[in-house]
């Protein structure tokens, strides 16, 4: 590894290994940067290197990142897997560690393609052993081919949950029930946005496909579910919940929960750029221009870390910054930049369109997110709901105060599965909008880090 | 634009730290009509990058006022802790067994050990301390590497955790009764025949009294009455780690272990403006300190960083200042906002009251800015 | 909680759970192999001394904290297992449970 790069691409996600292909085709000279020890990023999580004896029945979606990993490992870039970035700043230093030791980085331009994360959801009980999310599900199936021993509940809303529930029904694996917390009040909303999503309509097509298989499969669906609580004592024993008129429990060892992803912002946080909240998504993105440009100079962002947009249209934005960044080195010119990306930009529009109508399908309902007192706000600290809004009502000025005040966002996972819920409860108690409340301030280190390990370094340049 | 009028509050306190939130207790304990103005969620807050240190050894070792002030402090601590506890049901986590401030080289033993018989000398005895070598910091803290040379070590010392003492002291002045007003950090004070007026973005408070507490925007707020005192921006960085098993007896100045387990690494002293950001540098300068001190701390995960900007004086000291145009209208600032807390919320709330100051507080005015006066 | 599909990769290796020989798949994450062998809870909390296993499996949410070959507060997620691994749980105290 070399101290510095003209470009290092921090992801070996969809969005991650184009942007890097992209600018390193064009003569930059390229780093890329992994937490895994195979690229593919979360969507496609060992597709070349899968335990399952095949992998068709995962879908095209999936197959698709086979060639793209396989061209990735081609191209002339220094890849870097097991690599975490503990630490960034906005003049484009890391701090990485690598292999378990500490080294130090510093880049022209960076490429933020962290990805994103799965919303929080916290029902009574989800710190409970056997409830996991659904992603979490996706990811024991792509990487190590296990499945779930007994049947699962999957409960929440997204079309995370409905691919996982299709895929495990292709698995020969019996799902006890899926309960869809999606509003019903959503399919008339999203109805308006239907025009421009026959624009994506391979989307649509696919999705009710994977509805009709759940349908045909004969899978128990509680619709309008409100709410959950995941009960049980040293572990999950089951899940109840309101659909329909009435109270359901619905025994289960496992429950796999989901309510929509979100970009991750911890990296773009520490590198000071700017981001705002987005009503129709509810979450916060970081702001860019359509190059993908941060406000900070020479950082970008890209990939579902940049909005939610999928794999495909990952992919094609960052082929989109990867000739930004191999412009701005002088590599090509400002025609030919816009020659090529102009079919990129077309395409990227193009599996866009189906987002409108997704976002206000699965629009989450707010108002259900962190509303039960006893629930669990802050796994690591172990902070409840009512812990949060005794210190709002103390008069906290924001997520930062609250977080001084209860310890909440302080441990381990520094905020990534408490923090919308904190900006939600204030929001709550404020009757203010999410945008108006703020968010956690993020500090590193953005990934574990020991002290032997920063000390090394240390002592290395004495 | 329309703002909202304010008058029922005698006295407003600017700044909702640990300094404001202190003095405004004291006012509110001598029942009078007080409120807080707190500034906004991401403004500097010095409060928040405390190390959260009732330090006593090494201050005031050039001015003995300091040194006499810093150790009546801390002689207060218990009793204002108690006091909290029972008011505010919150602990601070007070731990006074004495502190330890490491000695890496013969330069810092031969320069600290001078410091400590200054302080002694200025407070007549009173400052107890002791110079332990390696082998007596040992029996002490085994732990301790065989690269310290030794440690100096005072009795009062100790520490609380800073930002549950916040937490009381807001708690406790909404129970008091105290107004306690987040978010609205003042644009202008506006004096006029014993009264004030101080604009925030959506109100006007109207009161008889105000008491400056607000940390690096003092300066800014203290020309508007008048009142020079110059400040800047020191900054700290700070590491706190995961929860290891307890090992620290006490409080030392390089690592401090919580009540909650965690290790407090610090800090820095950086002149950078007011860029409160971390830095990779630092961060690992910190913790190669903390493993050179403490080898068995290598495995230990850091768990965040954080930076903070003290509130300095020119000469590190403390201000606390009466506007000699406006009477009513007091300035307070320190970096010390744990240390100095019962007396803020003592003495100093008195004289703010009208009391007759305390002997001490009249060592700390800002006359000394004035550069046509000359420095005691 | 989890088994492995049946057509899927083959070869099982020996790692130490606890002071036990455990036979799990080879290629797999630790946390994989804890959910394979229901090896649950992996931790308690500090706090409350509350029972907790992975809940994300990328790295994010901490739950799945181990200590492997003598360091403490390993992802489990984060590392692939291999024969000999040795891997304690903390489940009393701090003291590595013995038996699952």
């Amino acid at each position: 590894m070399k101290d510095a790069y003209q470009l290092v691409v921090i992801g070996a996600g969809p969005a991650g290994m184009a942007a890097a292909q992209a600018a390193a085709s064009r003569g930059i000279e390229v780093a890329v940067v992994d937490e895994q020890s195979q690229p593919g990023g979360q969507i496609y999580r060992n597709v070349d290197s899968s335990p399952l004896a095949s992998i068709d029945w995962l879908g095209e979606d999936y197959r698709f990142g086979k060639t793209q990993v396989q061209a990735f490992r081609h191209a002339p870039i220094d890849y870097f897997p097991e690599t975490s970035v503990w630490y960034l700043d906005s003049s484009r230093e890391l701090g990485l560690l690598h292999q378990g030791e500490h080294r130090r980085l510093s880049a022209d331009a960076i490429v933020i393609a962290g990805g994103a994360q799965e919303r929080p959801v916290p029902i009574p009980g989800w710190q409970l052993p056997g409830v996991m999310t659904a992603g979490g599900g996706q990811i024991l199936l792509k990487s190590a081919a296990l499945v779930p021993r007994q049947p699962p509940v999957l409960a929440g809303s997204g079309p995370l949950l409905l691919l996982l529930a299709s895929q495990y029904l292709r698995a020969g694996i019996e799902i006890r029930a899926i309960v869809d917390t999606t509003p019903r009040q959503n399919r008339w909303r999203a109805l308006r946005h239907l025009p421009r999503a026959l624009g994506a309509a391979d989307y649509l097509f696919k999705g009710l496909k994977m509805i009709l298989a759940i349908r045909r499969a004969r899978v128990p669906w509680y619709s309008g579910a409100v709410g959950l609580q995941a009960r049980g004592d040293e572990r999950l024993a089951s899940l109840r919940f309101d659909s329909g008129g009435r109270s359901h429990e619905i025994d289960t060892e496992l429950l796999l929960l989901h309510q929509g992803v979100m970009p991750a912002l911890q990296m773009a946080d520490a590198a000071g750029c700017e981001s705002d909240w987005h009503e129709q998504q509810q979450c916060w993105q970081p702001r860019l221009d359509d190059w993908g440009a941060s406000s900070q100079a020479g950082i970008y962002i890209v990939g579902d870390g940049a909005g939610i947009g999928g794999a495909r249209a990952a992919g094609l934005g960052g082929r989109i910054t990867g000739l930004q960044v191999a412009f701005e080195a002088g590599r090509i010119d400002q025609a030919t930049r816009d020659r090529l990306a102009r079919p990129l930009i077309n395409a990227r529009q193009r599996h866009l369109a189906i987002r409108p109508f997704l976002d206000t399908y699965y629009r989450v309902d707010t108002s259900v997110l962190a509303s039960e007192p006893a629930a669990l706000v802050c796994r690591c600290e172990e902070i409840s709901v009512a812990q949060i809004e005794a210190a709002a009502d103390l008069g906290a000025s924001g997520p930062n105060q609250v977080k001084a005040f209860t310890r909440c966002g302080m441990g381990p996972c520094q905020g990534r599965f408490c923090g919308a819920s904190v900006e939600q409860i204030l929001a709550r108690r404020r009757a203010v909008g999410v945008g108006e409340i703020g968010r956690f301030s993020a500090r590193p280190p953005l990934k574990p880090i020991t002290l032997g390990q920063l000390a090394t370094s240390e002592e290395q340049q004495v | 634009m329309s703002l909202n009028t304010i008058n029922q509050y005698d006295t407003i306190v600017v700044g909702g730290g640990l300094v404001g939130a202190a003095i405004a207790l004291g006012i509110a304990r001598r029942g009078q009509r007080v409120a807080v103005l707190d500034g906004g969620d991401r403004d500097y807050r010095a409060s928040r990058g405390n190390f959260g240190l009732v330090w006593v050894q090494g201050k005031g070792a050039d001015y003995a006022p300091y040194a006499r002030w810093s150790g009546i402090a801390a002689r207060h601590w218990e009793a204002f802790a108690l006091e909290l506890l029972d008011a505010s049901g919150i602990d601070v986590g007070l731990e006074q067994t004495g502190g330890y401030d490491f000695c890496l080289d013969q330069d810092e033993w031969d320069a600290r050990a001078r410091e400590m018989a200054q302080v002694a000398q200025h407070t007549g005895g009173e400052f107890e301390y002791q110079m332990l070598d390696n082998a007596e910091l040992k029996q002490r803290i085994p732990q301790v590497s065989d690269e310290v040379l030794g440690a100096s070590f005072s009795t009062r010392d100790g520490h609380v955790n800073p930002l549950f003492l916040l937490h009381a002291l807001h708690r406790r002045l909404r129970g008091i009764g105290a107004g306690l007003f987040a978010a609205q950090p003042v644009t202008s004070i506006t004096p006029g025949s014993g009264r004030f007026a101080l604009r925030t973005d959506s109100c006007v408070y109207q009161c008889e009294r105000v008491v400056l507490c607000a940390g690096l925007g003092n300066q800014r707020l203290g020309e508007m009455l008048n009142m020079h005192v110059p400040l800047h921006p020191l900054r700290g960085q700070l590491l706190i780690t995961e929860r290891v098993p307890r090992f620290l007896p006490c409080a030392t100045l390089q690592v401090r272990q919580t009540v909650e387990g965690t290790l407090q690494i610090g800090d820095s002293h950086e002149d950078v403006g007011y860029d409160e950001s971390v830095t990779l540098d630092v961060i690992a300068r910190l913790a190669a300190r903390a493993v050179r001190i403490f080898p068995h701390l290598r495995g230990v995960h850091l768990q965040r960083a954080w930076g903070a900007l003290r509130v300095m004086t020119a000469d590190g000291l403390p201000v606390y200042q009466r506007a000699d145009d406006h009477p009513g209208a007091y300035l307070v600032s320190c970096h010390s906002g744990v240390t100095l807390a019962a007396l803020h919320a003592g003495p100093v709330a008195d004289w703010i009251c009208g009391d007759d100051p305390h002997p001490l507080i009249n060592d700390f005015s800002a006359a000394r800015f004035d550069v046509s006066t000359p420095r005691q | 909680m989890f088994r492995r599909l049946d057509n899927s990769a083959p070869g099982l290796i020996e790692i130490s759970l606890d002071g036990e020989a455990m036979q799990v798949p080879a290629g797999i994450s630790l946390a994989a192999a804890l959910l394979y062998l229901d090896a649950i809870p992996v931790r308690r909390t500090k706090i409350g001394a509350a029972p907790r296993a992975p809940f994300c499996m990328m790295g994010i949410c901490f739950e799945c904290m181990v200590e492997i070959d003598g360091q403490g507060s390993q992802r489990a997620c984060q590392r692939e297992v291999f024969p000999g691994m040795q891997v304690s749980r903390r489940l009393d105290d701090g003291k590595p449970e013995s038996g699952r």
